[in-house]
């Protein structure tokens, strides 16, 4: 903690590639790409739970994976592809798994569903037809302290099956 | 919100130049691979550095020989636990390296990272304020150790998964200094310490894993922890073993997380060399390995708990080798 705060702070141009919008930003290096789409890009479906890499709230897709965005740094992120909630829809019209979680009521407060919905998403995009255990296996790192688990897995089963 | 501190993030192009920064800094840089376990650490005050040397360069495959698999260290955990050759000739180390943390961290962390991860304990992996408010411990900031306070050293935990798994398979890690490269066994990577418990010079950069994956070698890995989803091992068995018909000619058990290093199981290697792996030498290899495991009350669940399921993980391990010797797993 010592002599932190009189540290220079390294400002640098970044250029990243959010929901298939190219965006150039001027930002503190050491700002995580929560941070930044958040605060720099006002990008607010992100959303910070344990910012420690523990509960998956801030799910985010690089290259059409899920990985955490409270661990990730952007200047790493630079040339890679960035999904964010907000560009999981097209235009107006919802992407399935949006519309199974609505039908369903997979979300309750709604805290952990943005991170759900993409690790859903990466999920039906490699595998269209995952069984249970399957879709399990890759919600394994995201926690919902209100739903119980049943009608997320109920909703991603349903879109999956639509999707056929 | 928890942020990171302030820093600067150099760019080396190749292993020897960040070597070169690495040692050019000293204490204040540190190397960053997928940054997993070195963000979290870094928001909590874990460490206090001014400068991140990006290991953005390092190459990321998996290559396939016939008697050997070698893994370059930017590799993923999901690209080492999901690579098909690699889960049948080493299928011990892709077990292990799927049962990391979580998918979405095994999406960043890279296996480098997972070699170098920092001993866990429960004092020390808090936030700031908090080891403040209970006290500072010798690991950092402090000048005892809370778990053992009559001991001069720091016990925390070895908690990487893949280690011990590449300690059984023969692992040769390469390595990429200031001067040069060299080639070291991975059991000789590490040293009995919780603060030290690296024993390559800390400029050194891990470039490259390579492990034995010969036709006759099989392998396990079989992890404890109280969320299977998500959490470090409490325990964990690796084993590599060779067989000639039904006789053990060569074996190795290494333990995760009972001590500041993987921790290799002798007695019990070599109480199985030369028998038929039959579940009666099972019962008793398990329990000579789980001898030496002596867990401290400063990780999850009770230590005595912790002890006793030693003997159980390696059992466990031991018997799914079993199972892929007459063709059920593997
Ligand atoms: C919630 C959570 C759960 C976790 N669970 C587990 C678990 O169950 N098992 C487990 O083993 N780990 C676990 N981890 C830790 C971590 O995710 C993994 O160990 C991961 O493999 C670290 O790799 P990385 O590339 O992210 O490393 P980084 O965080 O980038 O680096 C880790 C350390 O290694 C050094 N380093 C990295 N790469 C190199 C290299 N090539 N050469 C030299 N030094 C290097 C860094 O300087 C740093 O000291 C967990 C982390 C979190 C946040
Ligand atoms: S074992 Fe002791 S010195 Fe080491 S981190 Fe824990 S409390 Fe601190
Ligand atoms: S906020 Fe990123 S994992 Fe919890
Ligand atoms: S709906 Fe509230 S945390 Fe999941």
């Amino acid at each position: 903690m010592r002599g932190e705060i009189a540290r220079d702070v390294e400002r640098i141009v970044l250029v990243l590639d959010v929901n298939a919008e190219r965006r150039e930003l001027l930002v503190p290096v050491h700002k995580t790409l929560l941070e930044v789409v958040r605060e720099d890009m006002q990008l607010t479906g992100t959303k910070h739970g344990c910012e420690l890499g523990e509960c998956g709230t801030c799910t985010v897709l690089v290259d059409g994976k899920p990985q955490l965005s409270c661990l990730l740094l952007p200047i790493q992120l630079q040339g890679r592809s960035i999904t964010t909630i907000e560009g999981m829809a097209t235009g107006s019209e919802l992407h399935p798994l949006q519309t199974a979680f609505g039908e369903l009521g997979a979300a309750q407060c709604g805290y952990c569903t943005p991170g759900i919905l993409l690790a859903a998403k990466a999920l039906l995009d490699d595998n269209p037809k995952p069984s249970r255990d399957e879709i399990r296996e890759a919600l394994a790192g995201n926690l919902c302290r209100c739903t119980g688990y049943v009608k997320i897995l109920d909703a991603i089963q349903l879109a999956a099956e639509r999707s056929a | 919100m928890l942020r990171l501190p302030r820093f600067r993030y150099l760019r080396p192009k190749d292993a020897r130049e960040a070597a070169r920064m690495a040692a050019d800094l000293g204490p204040r840089a540190m190397f960053v691979a997928g940054g997993t376990d070195l963000f979290p650490k870094l928001k909590r005050r874990q460490f206090e550095i001014d400068t991140l040397i990006g290991l953005d360069f390092l190459p990321r495959s998996v290559r396939n020989g016939t008697d050997e698999c070698v893994i370059d260290a930017g590799a993923t955990l999901a690209a080492a636990a999901h690579d098909q050759h690699l889960n049948i000739r080493c299928a011990g180390y892709a077990q292990a390296a799927g049962l990391v943390s979580s998918p979405p961290l095994r999406n960043a962390g890279t296996i480098g990272g997972n070699l170098c991860v920092d001993t866990r304990c429960n004092y020390y992996d808090m936030t700031y304020e908090w080891r403040k408010a209970a006290g500072f411990c010798i690991k950092k900031d402090g000048d005892i150790c809370l778990v053992a306070p009559s001991s001069p050293r720091c016990w925390a935990l070895s908690s990487s998964d893949t280690a011990p798994m590449a300690i059984a398979l023969d692992g040769m890690v390469s390595l990429s200094g200031p001067d040069g490269e060299r080639e070291l066994p991975v059991a000789a990577l590490y040293r009995d310490d919780g603060i030290q418990y690296m024993a390559k010079q800390p400029s050194e950069v891990v470039t490259a894993l390579r492990l034995r994956a010969t036709p006759q070698t099989r392998s396990a890995y079989v992890k404890l922890r109280r969320r299977g989803s998500i959490d470090f091992p409490i325990a964990g068995a690796a084993i590599a073993l060779v067989l000639h018909g039904d006789v053990v000619s060569d074996c190795h058990i290494v333990l995760s997380a009972v001590a500041s290093h993987p921790l290799e199981a002798r007695a019990a290697e070599e109480f199985l060399k030369g028998r038929p792996l039959e579940p009666e030498a099972i019962r008793q290899a398990a329990e000579l390995a789980a001898k030496p495991a002596k867990p401290l009350d400063n990780a999850d669940l009770s230590h005595f708990w912790r002890k006793r399921m030693v003997r159980v993980v390696v059992e466990q391990a031991l018997r799914q080798v079993s199972d892929q010797q007459a063709g059920l797993g593997g």
